[in-house]
């Protein structure tokens, strides 16, 4: 209750200092340079150049703080040694080149890229080809979006049941198990199948982001414009046709950025690996490496801030490209 | 014409079965932990969540009664009792455990020695034997029973009180209001000055607002821990909104600006002629049309703050009564991992609340998606 209380006051506190800050900064700027008297017209001026940061700069000082600062932190204390008091140089880096768990980790955020985006964007495309043309269309999308809005653990707790093991002969109460038996299998424990393991965890961002690719496409898919599939249409396209040789070269702008964007969360994929294998089993990935050298045992901060600026490194093309895209479309 | 008119029909088919295909998979692993979460503890772990509706085969053992339960019935010495709980019946039964079900319910079983064993369908067990029993533990009788289906609310009676996710509940709900509501405040007046007021250096700001989006979380735990420690805050409520006003601030600017930028330009500009100020433009005109805007935000911050686990774990401390509900979930799933009952409880507590969003707001959950990818397109 008290904590209640406490996030209550808190939220009350905040609204009210943002309130405070942008009416009481606006307010000073006007009484010192009023918009009226004989210096009415530069006075209006001056409080134009310097409004916009009155109003932009909570935001600024946010960001640099909490996004730009660690940026540049975490690439000083990645020349440092593991409590980042004596520089070390390149030396974290060249340690990460002969590790085995970091060769590992970025086999398998590569298999995760090649894999994750493609899977759902094929799901999404399809299911959004599907759902807009059946009746109850909308209803089956909610669906299939619905586990966008599972966090990533309750999605590895339900997952996990689906692939929980029972000693052979035992009942299987794990969906795959059930149906992997009923075949005539013995029952595999999925989650420690080297390799192929890595595909049991992929399934489950995959079940995640479908929904958002679904979503995203089918908006595109209905912004094509008519005329073009009538004409194929009456040209004798056959559907498969209409579709891969029509609608899919339309969209091929936001099929980019599905792409990309699933691509940036499958970078800092980390709760799924986290709480379902921990990185055991040839499963580890990049952001659980880190997490491993941060928080575990004895933490190195030297090294476990080189891997996060790899991870950074590799975000950055699409950072770059996410940029000039922007910069294109405001002009 | 019946030819092509065959096609489509077929194709109509096909198209309603792929959709109930992907519709099923997509709903099927969250259906199978929510029918389980309802199921008896010793259901869920002897048959799937898919035989809930039926009853339920179980093979184990139970002791029978021990020399000190005997009494003297004529020249016959007896031990009696019953071998079922509540609600089992039983199938068959057996005296050893290589052929656990040799035996009707009504057989009697001949032992050595001159003893029987007879095991009525009612569960009610008679071992006789024409010398007096000397065992110091019970004979064992194997058994075969089957349960009726048995759902209760226990499992979650159990999860709220003694794992403590009635506490992490509160603890999620303290991390996520403030830290949704904040960042709407801070980030709608930043959009406002990029969208609509001119100064040197918006084009660049925005560019840096869109390289921040993909900043991966991780590189800012570090250095964002040591500060807070440095400045005193340490771990707490304090740190942990701050740190999600700074990671959601550039999804904020971004949906917000997009959207504020495609407002009608007449009412802003005709605002300004009227001698309007800057506040108030932003007060009266901008922030109520922007509100699906801020609803789209509100929702997407609401569901990725609660469902975060990664900002919890590093700015909140690791004691149980401060866990969120995702950190109490990775918990059981160490110590706890093969008690379905508890973990599926369990999530499906802590995926309520998003699932209730999800539903009710889905309308603006689409728009923001759509407005934050599809710019333009």
């Amino acid at each position: 209750m008290e904590q209640l209380l406490f996030a209550g006051g808190t939220i009350v506190a905040g609204v009210f200092g943002c309130v405070a800050w942008f009416w009481g900064s606006n307010w000073v700027l006007d009484s010192l340079y009023p918009p009226r008297g004989e210096d009415a017209g530069r006075n209006i001026l001056r409080a134009n150049m310097i409004r916009p940061w009155l109003f932009i700069g909570p935001a600024v000082l946010f960001l640099a703080l909490y996004l730009v600062y660690p940026v540049i932190n975490s690439a000083w204390r990645s020349l440092m040694d593991a409590d980042s008091r004596d520089f070390v140089g390149l030396d974290n880096y060249r340690w990460l080149m002969g590790d085995a768990k970091f060769r590992e980790s970025i086999f398998n955020n590569m298999l995760w890229l090649l894999v994750v985006p493609a899977a759902s964007t094929f799901f999404g495309l399809l299911a959004a080809q599907v759902t807009d043309r059946i009746r109850w269309g909308n209803a089956a999308k909610s669906f299939i979006f619905m586990p966008m809005a599972i966090s990533f653990v309750g999605a590895g707790v339900i997952w996990k049941f689906i692939y929980d093991y029972r000693a052979e002969g035992q009942e299987q109460i794990g969906l795959l198990n059930a149906i992997w038996t009923s075949l005539g299998n013995p029952p595999e424990t999925w989650l420690t199948l080297l390799f192929w393991n890595n595909f049991f965890l992929m399934a489950v961002l995959i079940w995640i982001q479908t929904g958002f690719a679904m979503v995203i496409l089918s908006a595109a898919l209905r912004g094509i414009p008519e005329e073009t599939i009538e004409a194929a249409i009456l040209d004798g396209a056959n559907p498969w046709q209409l579709f891969f040789k029509i609608k899919v070269p339309q969209i091929w702008g936001t099929i980019a950025v599905v792409w990309t964007t699933i691509t940036i969360v499958v970078l800092k994929v980390f709760d799924i690996v986290f709480v379902m294998t921990n990185g055991q089993w040839g499963t580890q990935v990049l952001a659980n490496l880190m997490y491993d050298w941060m928080f575990r045992g004895a933490p190195d901060y030297g090294r476990g801030s080189a891997i996060a600026i790899v991870i950074m490194a590799l975000v950055t093309p699409i950072m770059v490209w996410n940029i000039r895209n922007a910069r294109r479309e405001m002009l | 014409m019946s030819a092509i008119a065959g096609t489509r029909a077929r194709l109509v088919w096909a198209v309603n079965l792929a959709a109930l295909a992907l519709v099923l998979l997509w709903t099927i692993p969250t259906f199978g932990l929510l029918v389980s979460s309802f199921r008896d503890r010793d259901q869920i772990a002897n048959s799937g969540w898919w035989r809930a509706g039926m009853s339920s085969e179980a093979s184990n053992f139970v002791r029978a009664g021990t020399a000190a339960d005997q009494v003297q019935e004529g020249d016959l010495w007896v031990i009696a009792g019953n071998v079922l709980t509540e609600g089992q019946s039983l199938s068959a039964w057996g005296t050893n455990s290589r052929d656990p079900a040799a035996y009707a319910p009504g057989d009697t079983a001949e032992l050595k020695d001159g003893q029987a064993l007879s095991v009525a369908e009612d569960g009610s067990y008679r071992l006789t034997s024409p010398t007096e029993f000397t065992d110091q533990r019970g004979m064992r009788i194997f058994l075969t029973t089957t349960a009726p289906p048995k759902f209760t609310t226990e499992n979650y009676a159990r999860v709220i009180g003694a794992e403590g996710l009635g506490q992490a509940f509160l603890n999620t709900f303290t991390v996520t209001i403030p830290a949704t509501i904040i960042p709407i405040l801070i980030a709608a007046f930043a959009a406002y000055a990029l969208a609509w007021m001119e100064f040197p250096g918006r084009a660049l700001l925005i560019a840096g607002v869109v390289g921040l989006l993909v900043v991966p979380l991780q590189l800012a735990l570090i250095p964002l821990l040591k500060f807070h420690n440095e400045i005193g805050l340490g771990k707490g409520y304090m740190g942990i909104w701050l740190a999600h006003t700074g990671f959601g601030l550039p999804l904020a600017i971004y949906l917000l600006r997009n959207y504020m930028v495609g407002l009608p330009r007449e009412i802003i500009e005709s605002a300004r002629v009227d001698g309007a100020t800057e506040f108030q433009i932003f007060r009266r005109i901008i922030l109520p049309l922007s509100f699906p805007a801020l609803a789209s935000f509100a929702i997407f911050q609401f569901l990725w703050v609660w469902n975060d686990l990664l900002v919890a774990t590093v700015f909140l401390g690791n004691r149980k009564e401060q866990l969120v509900m995702t950190g109490v979930l990775r918990e059981l799933l160490g110590s706890r991992g093969g008690d379905w009952e508890i973990l599926a409880a369990s999530a499906f507590i802590s995926i309520a609340v998003p699932l209730i969003v999800f539903f009710a707001m889905q309308k603006y959950l689409v728009r923001g998606l759509l407005a934050g990818s599809v710019k333009g397109g």
